[in-house]
């Protein structure tokens, strides 16, 4: 094709078009008004204005990861982009492709302390997998082009572009579809499989006695869903999935031992705890999953598949590693496999614990309290589970991955690696974006985390998007009370968020239908009504105040320490604390080292 | 012939893109993972596009394949390569200004001599030298020149570069 002649601002606005993107969530300033003159004129895009960029990011995120697609957020320079750092860092510690586009002051003021000026390239250099300051036009549809290319290949991630205002005016000529064939020499993503390794693999899967699948995130960006159920069914190997994983085994599976790791199921932690053989797809031994590094499946091999060769060694040594993408790895290895492998002892052992030590719950049939666990099995109850579930942080976040029960990939969105309050919201605004008004999406928040993104409700007025909010609101940073109450000798030091909004008005100002909720009677009603109700709808929901998440393997330690399930009430009535309080404030030193990567 | 892997430190040659802020992005990723840079040490090479890092790093052979890996993922980043079974010559130069009282000159010029050094300014009370050559040779030269007065010392850092015919 032949060159053209454009703005900046329009040159960026043609590679988003070219890139597939449809939606981009931003809101504008000084430095990005000559790209907002031309999203004016645009057709084909549509532009969400958030209510504070942070929001703007996780919305950008929950729509990458319930699509695939690459998420898009704009911010002006200075604090609007400053306001992305957060969105971006869960981004990269939860791999989700993502473009931030940032505004930047004029060039000729670049360095000079100018006004709105802020270093965003300096200060988002370890938190992007890549970045840009576009200093010069002529480069400006080239580097769009990579930015994309770069975030969504090999292992995804966010890339930031920052761009001064002048380049957005200034014109280029340029060839679009020149531009688009990139070819980056030092950036390498497609690994291929190696087929020896392959081999390996399915050498000591043959020789496996007590094998576990240990399945995380990567499996679910790889699309390799289905293939992992084809192994496990093949080889009736259990299974276990990371946070992120889940939704990639179907948990109503008989292989399915749910989540592990610190509040995983006390089967799938003794699962792995006992295994000889543990195969990794696109997990990344997270501190949260591993507890003490020395003590985690001491006696098990490990098979390792990751499309990033730095995860492969980083925290434990693999036996076997296969680098790449592990559909293409599984595709290879299903056939090698056999399927009359038989390890029905195992399998007894597992069922045994499972018996013995199952989740728990209270469902208030016999004192009449109203419990979160409770909450979220009968949402997903009554939703049939066919919905999009995204959660906060804290103990509701852990309540949901244990109870909800997910069925299928993209249905599970929540901030795992970065742990960020105030995800819930936009991230359900942002992946209702993606699956349309067609789907529920369900945000399972906490009182204390709602109020960090709380803006966002009137997003989802505006738009009517069916997002059903659900907070579980026990008037506590509940996690961190949690803490408080087992390791810190029950010191509540500002914990407490009784002091806090209406949240019914709340919704009532912003536009919404608001419901409470403090009967374990009115549960379903309250549910029904939201499902019934057009559009987004908040509940209160005031469950009971000091309940733990169980079980629990306390920070940096093995499964020899779990804590499954509440203490039985002994003497000292007037504490709520009944097994000995570990004091984790001097930790032995090899603790440290575990968690300190 | 210096080994790579004696006292567990390690060498190793990075070729980066010769364009802004590849400094920073390769320091800050030593900084933040907690690993241990003794030295650093950038330059031009033959390609204009390209620079070529020197870095001697502290750690085993764990904490060595991860910076690889690490390394490896930065975009700026065109090659790493560790010398781990490369036979190598490695060079350090030094610039030292040395108290030299008239009546001890002869010592020193003694001594540079041994060590194939040079005086390469001179003024009443001090000279400065240049030594060349491995960071053993230069640490011993620095040991030799303490008894005189140190005043003032600069070393360039490591670079490095493979025996023979191959090029990294
Ligand atoms: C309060 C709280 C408690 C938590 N408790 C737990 C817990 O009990 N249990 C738990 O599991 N987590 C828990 N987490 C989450 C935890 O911190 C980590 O975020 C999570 O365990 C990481 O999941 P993952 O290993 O699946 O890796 P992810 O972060 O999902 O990373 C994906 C991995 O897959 C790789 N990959 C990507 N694409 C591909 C591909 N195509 N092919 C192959 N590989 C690919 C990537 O390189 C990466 O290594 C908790 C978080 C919070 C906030
Ligand atoms: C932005 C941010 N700040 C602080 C924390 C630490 N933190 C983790 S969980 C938690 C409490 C969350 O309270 P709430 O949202 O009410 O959830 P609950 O645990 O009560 O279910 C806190 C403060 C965090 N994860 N993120
Ligand atoms: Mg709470």
């Amino acid at each position: 094709m032949a060159k053209i002649k454009s703005t900046g601002a329009k040159a960026l606005l043609e590679s988003l078009r070219r890139e597939g993107v449809e939606i981009i969530f931003g809101y504008p300033g000084g430095a990005v008004i000559p790209l907002y003159d031309e999203i004016y004129h645009c057709e084909f895009l549509q532009h969400v204005l958030v209510r504070h960029e942070q929001g703007g990011g996780h919305m950008a995120e929950g729509y990458s990861h319930a699509t695939g697609k690459v998420g898009v957020c704009i911010g002006t320079s200075g604090p609007g982009a400053t306001n992305l750092v957060t969105a971006i860092c869960d981004a990269m510690m939860d791999s989700i492709p993502m473009v931030a586009i940032t505004g930047q002051v004029r060039t000729e003021v670049i360095g000079k302390d100018a006004f709105q000026e802020a270093d965003i390239t300096g200060i988002t250099m370890p938190i992007t997998k890549h970045n840009w300051l576009v200093k010069d036009v002529n480069d400006l549809p080239r580097v769009m082009h990579e930015a994309f290319h770069i975030a969504r290949s090999g292992r995804p991630g966010p890339v930031l572009v920052d761009i001064p205002v002048d380049v957005f005016r200034a014109v280029v000529e340029y060839d679009p579809d020149e531009v688009e064939n990139i070819e980056i020499s030092s950036f390498k993503s497609d690994f291929k499989v190696h087929k020896v390794q392959v081999k390996r693999a399915a050498e000591l899967i043959a020789q496996a006695k007590q094998p576990v699948l240990y399945v995380g995130g990567g499996a679910k960006a790889a699309g390799a869903e289905h293939l992992v159920q084809a192994l496990a069914h093949k080889t009736g190997f259990p299974v276990t999935t990371t946070l992120h994983g889940l939704g990639a085994f179907p948990e109503n599976d008989p292989l399915s031992l749910g989540m592990l790791g610190m509040h995983g199921t006390a089967y799938a932690n003794l699962a792995v705890e006992h295994s000889d053989l543990l195969i990794a797809i696109g997990a990344r031994f997270d501190d949260r999953v591993t507890g003490k590094v020395s003590s985690f499946a001491q006696n098990a091999k490990v098979i390792h598949f990751d499309i990033d060769p730095g995860e492969i060694n980083k925290v434990r040594r693999a036996d076997v590693s296969i680098v790449g993408n592990c559909a293409e790895a599984l595709e290879a290895l299903l056939p090698m496999v056999d399927e009359t492998q038989d390890i029905s002892e195992w399998r007894a052992q597992l069922d045994a614990w499972r018996t013995d030590m199952p989740l728990e719950f209270n469902d208030g049939a016999n004192d009449g309290t109203l419990h979160a666990e409770w909450v979220i099995r009968e949402i997903a109850r009554l939703t049939d589970r066919n919905v999009v579930v995204t959660t906060d942080v804290g103990q509701h976040q852990m309540w949901a991955a244990q109870h909800f029960g997910m069925r299928s990939p993209r249905q599970f969105i929540t901030s795992g690696g970065l742990g960020t309050m105030g995800f819930g919201l936009p991230a359900a605004i942002g992946a209702s974006f993606g699956v349309g008004p067609d789907k529920d999406v369900w945000c399972i928040s906490g009182d204390g985390s709602f109020q960090m993104c709380i803006q966002e409700l009137i997003v989802a007025t505006i738009y009517k998007l069916p997002v059903k909010i659900a907070i579980l609101n026990n008037t506590f940073l509940g996690m961190v009370r949690q803490w408080q109450e087992m390791f810190w000798q029950k010191h509540y030091s500002s914990v407490d968020m009784e002091r806090a909004p209406d949240f019914v008005k709340v919704a009532e100002a912003y536009g919404m239908l608001g419901l409470r909720c403090e009967s374990v009677d009115d549960v379903e009603a309250t549910i029904r009504k939201a499902m019934e109700t057009e559009g987004p709808v908040l509940m209160d929901f005031r469950v009971v105040k000091e309940t733990n998440v169980y079980p629990m393997i306390p920070s940096g330690q093995t499964v020899g320490d779990m804590i499954v399930r509440k203490p039985q009430q002994v003497e000292e009535p007037e504490s709520t604390c009944h097994y000995q309080p570990r004091d984790t404030r001097m930790p032995v030193v090899d603790e440290v080292v575990d968690v300190a990567r | 012939m210096a080994t790579a892997i004696a006292a567990q430190t390690h060498t190793i040659t990075v070729l980066v893109d010769n364009r802004p802020g590849v400094l920073a992005r390769v320091s800050g990723l030593f900084a933040r993972r907690g690993y241990n840079i003794e030295s650093l040490t950038v330059s031009i090479t033959d390609n204009p596009n390209m620079s070529r890092m020197t870095i001697v790093v502290a750690g085993d052979a764990d904490t060595l394949e991860q910076i690889t890996k690490q390394l490896h993922k930065l975009i700026d980043v065109h090659k790493v390569f560790d010398y781990l079974d490369t036979p190598m010559l490695e060079r350090e130069l030094v610039l030292l200004k040395v108290q030299s009282e008239p009546e001890r000159r002869a010592e020193i010029l003694q001594l540079v001599e041994i060590f194939r050094g040079k005086v390469v300014d001179i003024a009443e009370r001090a000279m400065v030298i240049e030594v060349t050559g491995g960071g053993d040779k230069i640490d011993s030269f620095e040991k030799q020149m303490e008894t005189f007065g140190i005043r003032e010392l600069v070393r360039t850092g490591r670079i490095a570069m493979m025996r023979g015919s191959r090029t990294v």
